[in-house]
């Protein structure tokens, strides 16, 4: 029996364990619409499709399965790029499905017609026009194998109206035919070796971790090798979480991990890009060394041979250089390494170690993360700090990009992989709302906080209507300054205090817009109100704005200079 | 920090004949700001395989980079960079050479010296096509600059490795 494109194209879903769809209708894609109610598979409607791949990003980073979104023909597809691009650099595996004109229409300009998949090339793993309702199925197996495997990323499929029009026999195919797609998973046993012996050797060794490791799902590795060859952690920001930044002590309290320094690069921690300067190996796993995180490159590092490990060859060399390069996959690379470290553990390893880490003990005794209290007035990182202490860290944090995000970063304590979800390579304003969003619809009982500045949450602020109709409680926590907070502190520090463009004085109130969406919204602006102010927004089980009204000058330290050396830090 | 000198290399990409495959490898070029000499692409035997050899100049990470990256892009079969083996390459150009009464014995010669072939002509003009490697056009094109090309059209170079099968 000949079934029509658009079953054909649940049908696939459906085959791929897809349980939501993050969308917004139009002309292009009505086939699929009039199809939908017929399938159990659950539709967000969102109020701008950017806000669409935002939320199947969040739900994809929060659950490590693909997330989908559906959009029409030209501007709903020109509006995915954002999200798209975003998805591309900090490899989330999201399929992003986007209506086409009718095939005998491509290329004539029709209406809503745009050439999305020469849009998209450059920031997607793959993409797809499908002609031939034959191919439907193939070509859905494929996007969701290309985006969940490897170094994960965004697929976009564009399909043409005819194409969902027409009919076909429905076989969906067992295996993926990619001939040029063949990802090296097994590391080199050769390599690893080489590596642990370098690491053995090693007087000052420093684990440098990303996101690889929370997408390959390898932080009970990374664990194990810390604990076997005691040698302290560092990560970039798509690492937080990935290692405990507390452990349980004896009575179940949680105190800070010893062989954890906190975040690297530019605002990063005093001991963190200290460790990474003065150290002789860097056993980098799952980092791709950008530039937020090595700052001037001809002086990072100066003393160390370096071990990169990435799924994906192309991170390896492109920023720095290696000594002893590794492609496979980090899960797999940390288990090879456990083995070598459990079969010839390091000699005398207390002793060895004790040096280094005294050295580093004593870095972070010197210049701690810090910020001074304000008397009448809420301080950004105070806000932060207790909705760790509220929630323990049992929550998802999602933020938006700028001061508040490096805040985040720095004084919220991540002991989980998954429980940060913040845009770290494109670094998207707007962002972490949308996010929060698809994060609590794949975790419905969890606590969602978006961590926000009162910039970038006016950037997607329209998704307010998404989750309270959808009834999705996320919790909002606006640290508002009145500013775009890191280009007013760019302009103070190296801009001459030129504030051009950067003030934001004329916001809506963010208390009675939350209200006019028919969301709770609460107002914290004195330091005492903080904590009150959580407790009830936590307690609701509805979407949560939270406006807390914070200094408006405070800077994010340590900052290193653009194209400066990470130890050229400025302090306070 | 790598620092090298550039140089010229040839690479050699074996690709699904798909739409767009060519858009993607020379956006990956222009989006990473890499440099494109000379590119050509054609069929190959087997069936919906095409062979593409590409002109480019960087430094060993650039090259590198572009081995790289172009291994990734997932209709790419396989990519191979000629510096690291021997191999054969060609170009063909067609030179419409300016053939006036006084100066078609000496364009006859120059054809005759490099094995080139007329393929055309017409009252003022020869349409020349000459084979041969880039020393080998870059020499004809010189001699025949002086009596006065009028257009030219190379092919790029295509090129094989010798004796192994890529």
């Amino acid at each position: 029996m000949k079934l029509k494109g658009a079953q054909i194209f649940f049908e696939c879903l459906k085959k791929e364990g897809v349980d939501v769809i993050f969308g917004f209708p139009g002309g292009a894609v009505l086939d699929i619409y009039h199809e939908m109610a017929r399938h159990n598979i659950r539709h967000i409607l969102v109020r701008h499709e950017q806000g669409a791949t935002h939320m199947a990003d969040g739900y994809a980073r929060a659950s490590g399965r693909v997330g989908v979104c559906l959009v029409t023909s030209g501007p709903g597809a020109t509006n995915t790029v954002t999200g798209i691009a975003t998805a591309n650099m900090d490899s989330v595996p999201i399929v992003v499905f986007t209506g086409q004109v009718p095939t005998p229409l491509i290329g004539d300009d029709a209406f809503q017609e745009v050439d999305i998949i020469g849009i998209t090339r450059p920031c997607t793993k793959h993409s797809y026009l499908v002609r031939d309702v034959n191919d439907l199925p193939r070509v859905i197996k494929e996007a969701f194998y290309l985006a969940r495997t490897g170094r994960p990323g965004p697929v976009v499929v564009d399909v043409p109206k005819d194409v969902v029009q027409a009919f076909a026999d429905f076989k969906y195919p067992k295996k993926v035919d990619l001939p040029g797609y063949r990802p090296t998973v097994e590391a080199h046993a050769g390599q690893v070796k080489k590596a642990y012996q370098l690491i053995r050797k090693a007087k000052a060794p420093v684990i440098f971790a990303g996101g690889g490791i929370i997408i390959s799902e390898s932080s009970g590795e990374l664990a194990r090798l810390v604990k076997l060859i005691q040698a302290p952690v560092t990560c970039s920001l798509m690492g937080l979480g990935c290692f405990p930044a507390t452990t349980p002590d004896r009575k179940g309290l949680r105190q800070p991990n010893p062989f954890w320094l906190g975040m690297l690069g530019m605002h990063g921690t005093y001991q963190a890009n200290m460790a990474i300067s003065h150290s002789d190996v860097i056993f980098a796993v799952g980092v791709r060394f950008d530039d937020r995180v090595t700052g001037k490159i001809s002086t990072f590092a100066p003393k160390a041979k370096i071990v990169h490990v990435d799924v994906d060859p192309t991170s390896i060399g492109k920023n720095v250089e290696v000594d002893i390069p590794i492609v496979g996959d980090c899960k797999n690379a940390l288990q090879q390494m456990i083995q070598l470290a459990e079969k010839e553990p390091i000699q005398d390893l207390a002793e060895t170690r004790a040096p280094w880490l005294d050295q580093i003990a004593q870095w972070e005794k010197e210049h701690p993360l810090s910020y001074c209290a304000e008397g009448d007035l809420i301080k950004p990182q105070y806000v932060i700090e207790k909705i760790y202490e509220i929630t323990g860290g049992d929550a998802i944090i999602t933020t938006e990009v700028g001061q508040h995000q490096m805040w985040t970063a720095q004084f919220y304590k991540f002991d989980r992989p998954r429980t940060l979800l913040t845009s770290g390579g494109l670094g998207t304003m707007g962002y972490g709302f949308p996010a929060a969003i698809g994060a609590q619809v794949a975790f419905p009982d969890k606590l969602v906080i978006d961590i926000a500045g009162d910039g970038s949450i006016q950037m997607n602020i329209q998704e307010l209507c998404t989750a309270v109709c959808n009834n999705i409680p996320v919790k909002v926590a606006i640290i508002n300054n009145t500013y775009l907070g890191l280009p007013r502190q760019w302009q103070e520090l190296f801009y001459e205090k030129d504030y051009t463009g950067s003030c934001l004085e004329g916001s809506p109130d963010f208390v009675k817009l939350a209200e006019a969406y028919g969301a709770v919204g609460l107002r914290a602006v004195r330091p005492e109100e903080v904590e009150p102010v959580l407790r009830k927004a936590f307690s609701i089980k509805s979407p949560v704005f939270m406006d807390f009204q914070v200094v408006a000058e405070e800077n994010v330290y340590p900052i290193v200079p653009p194209g400066k050396c990470i130890t050229e830090m400025l302090l306070a | 920090m790598i620092v090298t000198t550039d140089r010229r290399y040839t690479i050699g990409i074996l690709v699904q004949n798909v739409p767009g495959v060519l858009a993607r490898i020379v956006g990956l070029f222009s989006g990473r700001g890499y440099n494109i000499e000379t590119v050509t692409a054609a069929e190959t035997n087997e069936k919906g395989l095409t062979r593409i050899t590409l002109v480019t100049t960087g430094d060993e990470r650039v090259l590198s980079q572009i081995v790289k990256q172009l291994n990734k892009l997932v209709n790419i079969i396989k990519v191979y960079d000629f510096s690291e083996t021997e191999f054969v390459d060609r170009e063909m150009a067609l030179i419409k050479v300016r053939a006036e009464q006084q100066t078609r014995a000496e364009v006859l010669r120059i054809v005759d010296i490099f094995r080139a072939k007329v393929v055309d002509v017409s009252p003022h003009y020869y349409t020349l096509e000459v084979t041969g490697n880039e020393g080998k056009i870059a020499a004809i094109v010189e001699l025949l600059d002086q009596i006065g090309i009028e257009e030219i059209a190379r092919t790029g170079k295509a090129a094989l490795a010798r004796s192994k099968k890529y």
